[in-house]
């Protein structure tokens, strides 16, 4: 047990560590500055721009920037749609997989396109090895690299005066594609490999059981056949990108896909890595690195006392199984607790430490089933991603998510005495915090009416998997995933149909774009304003009363919009598995 | 809005082949110069053939091996090309009801030992694929196995001692035993 909290210890250690460095090169990367790999990418880059008739020194007002990204979008969501529908036609399948049908084809690629990563198949039996490469690990750079470029766009709208523009969208995607996603990703890709992710073009293998088995209806099976694939390469990014998809169906529980104890650190590292970082990154890039401590401070506020919650809450294990006389006590000889659902070389910490950091992440890749949680364990990861993505978040849209938090904070804090609200010197007046109550409210709207039409119509109610509370459970987790961009699931809820592939991906849809663009035009207006200078009335934002106050408004919103919903899933779930 | 139009489509060509294509082989180049054994699966092999994996678990039910965790897996346990955890909720009783079956299965093999059962031993991992057991788990099955195999109780049990891998430098992970390759070294041991 003691070594189980050292190594969440460790993890808390090591990512603070590198949020400094790398946060630094990022700002780097955004500023334009050389950054160590031009001699290398520099090229590259440059050829990019040529052959796509990019000029790098030319600016874009908010729309233009919005209209580029847009497109850019929805060419991703028509690629991975059409390499879906038409992949038994296509090289790269040796398993002779066929075509997808039309509503997972749509949510697969809105899935993707949005950085959601929600996934209704089971990579190794549905998808080939083309349209995992070609189509989602493209996707999983290209989505990161727009959340990135969103939040770069927003801290020049910050730091800029009287200006139209906010940066280039095509070098911002670039940019943080190729100088920031790509080298990170080759690194942790090999690190993966070496402990035993597979990375081949080969097919499956079959192997001989050593003791064979029968299946459900009693015929003898004395063989193995073992999923292969370009996996590593994939993983590297899903978890690097918050994209979260994983190359098989089960995810990073997958041996195959987080081979040992080792790549399981080195994956839910990876996961927080850039968010962290962007904290730093956001900083420099507003001129004051105190701003990016202090939001990174409110992150870790929220974030470490939930983290301590669901381990402690798994470690605890299950009432009715301790009923039955088997032994959960954690021990040197085994990690005790909760392990339905768990793999062995994890244990419960490493389980426990991922299922928060994935759902405070918006990354939603799995190495334990969150279904099978205890009551408690579940509510932690459902509520992260329900408190909207902002506690570290997706890469990019985590920190403008929570910069609109901050606003919100600011414009609170300005009513109270009375005094127009400034955030970094910019007047934050009533354009803002209309477009910013839009950014806030979508999400909760899209998750809680998703719900409720769900809960309401046969469709909805048909495929979830277990009984009781924990079945209504099943669906709220599956609507705040997809509402809010994550992609973790409670996988019992069976969502390869048309009902939930439409109701999910419109969900994905809504609340990914329809933040992105009121943050944009938030950007563009704040470009246009002049900065006032600092004054004996202005409110701090770098100090521990405004790092309370915008996590105070985040767990408010947070509370107040989920708290009835918890109530009737794993709240009264919890009361009824202590009850006896 | 033509000209963003071309822009992002030579871009999203352009990005995609060097994220979909080169960075794949790129990468699966590397891998296979530098680690050709772990990108291929870790595959265990013998004069007979692929043996397995040292990753993937498999299923054992005969008293002479060592048993792993159950599998969720359809529609055969530790079916590898449909990894699947239970997905049961810890409220619901179908799970009580099977870790109860898992419980009569495994004190029926061995009804002398009284010790409490480890807690992987009757619950389903999340893959259904798990290669591993605590130590716990595999010391309970010291005895059953002993028996079955015509052995002496000490030496399956220092085989299993021998068997156990500790966290990754200490610090990382939970300690484990390899299913399969305890019951290949069982079987080297006494066929």
């Amino acid at each position: 047990m003691n070594a189980a909290w050292i190594e969440v210890g460790l993890f808390f250690a090591v990512l603070l560590a590198l949020v400094k460095p790398l946060g630094h090169y990022m700002a780097l990367v955004y500023e334009g500055k050389p950054c160590g790999l031009n001699r290398v990418l520099g090229p590259v880059e440059r050829g990019l721009y040529r052959l796509a008739g990019v000029r790098q020194d030319e600016e874009m007002t908010w729309k233009q920037y919005t209209v580029g990204l847009l497109l850019f979008n929805l060419l991703g969501v028509l690629v991975v749609f059409g390499l879906q529908r038409f992949q038994s036609l296509l090289p790269l399948n040796p398993q002779q997989l066929g075509d997808t049908t039309a509503d997972l084809a749509f949510n697969t690629a809105v899935s993707f396109a949005t950085n959601t990563n929600w996934q209704a198949y089971s990579g190794e039996s549905t998808l080939s090895y083309l349209t995992q490469m070609l189509g989602l690990t493209v996707q999983n750079f290209l989505s990161a690299a727009t959340g990135m470029a969103v939040l770069a766009a927003l801290a020049r709208g910050l730091v800029r005066r009287r200006v139209e523009t906010i940066g280039n969208f095509w070098v911002d995607l670039v940019r943080s594609t190729l100088y920031i996603l790509l080298p990170l990703s080759i690194v942790l890709a090999l690190l993966l490999v070496s402990q035993g992710v597979v990375q081949t073009f080969g097919p499956a293998v079959e192997t001989t059981l050593l003791d064979p088995t029968t299946d459900a209806t009693g015929s003898a099976v004395a063989t193995q056949t073992i999923p292969l694939g370009p996996a590593a390469s994939q993983i590297a990014i899903k978890q690097l990108g918050t994209n979260g998809g994983g190359f098989f169906g089960v995810n990073s529980a997958h041996p195959l896909e987080n081979a040992t104890p080792l790549s399981n650190f080195l994956q839910v590292l990876a996961i927080l890595l850039i968010p962290a970082a962007f904290c730093y990154t956001y900083g420099k890039l507003v001129g004051d690195v105190r701003q990016g401590w202090a939001l990174l401070a409110t992150m870790l506020l929220v974030f470490v006392p939930l983290v301590g919650l669901c381990i402690a809450a798994e470690q605890n294990g299950n009432p009715r199984l301790a009923e039955l006389g088997v032994d959960q006590t954690a021990s040197s000889q085994q990690s005790g607790g909760n392990m339905e659902g768990k793999e062995v070389r994890h244990g419960i910490a490493a389980s426990a430490l991922w299922a928060a950091v994935t759902t405070a992440a918006s990354n939603g890749s799995v190495n334990a089933m969150h279904d099978s949680f205890t009551p408690l364990g579940g509510l932690v990861p459902m509520w992260l991603m329900q408190l909207g993505e902002v506690i570290f978040g997706g890469v990019g849209s985590g920190l403008y998510g929570l910069l609109i938090f901050a606003l919100l904070a600011v414009f609170i804090a300005g009513l109270m005495v009375g005094r127009t609200p400034e955030y970094l010197g910019k007047k934050i007046e009533s354009y803002e915090m209309k477009l910013a109550a839009l950014v806030i409210l979508i999400p909760p709207l899209v998750v809680l009416g998703g719900t409720a039409l769900a809960v309401a119509v046969d469709a909805g109610r048909a495929t979830v998997s277990n009984p009781g509370p924990h079945g209504f459970s099943q669906v709220l987790y599956a609507l705040s995933s997809a509402g809010n961009n994550n992609g973790s699931a409670f996988a019992g809820l069976g969502v390869n149909n048309v009902f939930y592939n439409s109701l999910l991906g419109a969900a994905m849809l809504i609340s990914r774009y329809w933040l992105i663009v009121p943050v944009l035009a938030i950007a563009g207006s704040l470009a246009r304003k002049q900065t006032t200078p600092a004054g004996a009335g202005t409110l701090p934002t770098h100090t521990p009363l405004f790092i309370g106050l915008t996590a105070a408004m985040v767990l408010l919103v947070g509370a107040l919009t989920f708290v009835p919903a918890l109530a009737l899933g794993p709240i009264v779930e919890h009361l009824q598995l202590i009850a006896k | 809005m033509l000209r963003s139009l071309r822009t992002a489509s030579i871009l999203f060509v352009l990005l995609s082949v060097l994220t979909g294509i080169a960075y794949p082989l790129l990468i699966t180049g590397i891998a296979q110069g530098l680690f050709p054994q772990q990108a291929g699966g870790s595959l265990i092999t013998s004069s007979g053939g692929t043996i397995g994996s040292e990753l993937i678990g498999q299923p054992f039910d005969d008293p002479r091996y060592f048993w792993g965790r159950p599998s969720a897996t359809g529609p055969s346990p530790y079916n590898a090309m449909a990894g699947s955890g239970s997905n049961l909720a810890t409220t619901n009783p179908a799970l009580a009801d099977a870790v109860r079956e898992r419980i009569t299965h495994l004190r029926a093999a061995d009804p002398t030992n009284t010790t409490a059962i480890p807690i992987d031993l009757v619950t389903t991992s999340a893959s259904g694929l798990d290669p591993h057991i605590s130590p716990a788990a595999a010391l309970f099955q010291v005895r059953r196995v002993a028996q079955a195999r015509g052995l002496d109780e000490a030496a399956v049990r220092k085989l299993v001692e021998q068997q156990i891998i500790g966290p990754t430098w200490g610090l990382f992970g939970a300690a484990r035993v390899s299913v399969l390759r305890l019951n290949l070294a069982l079987d080297t041991m006494k066929p």
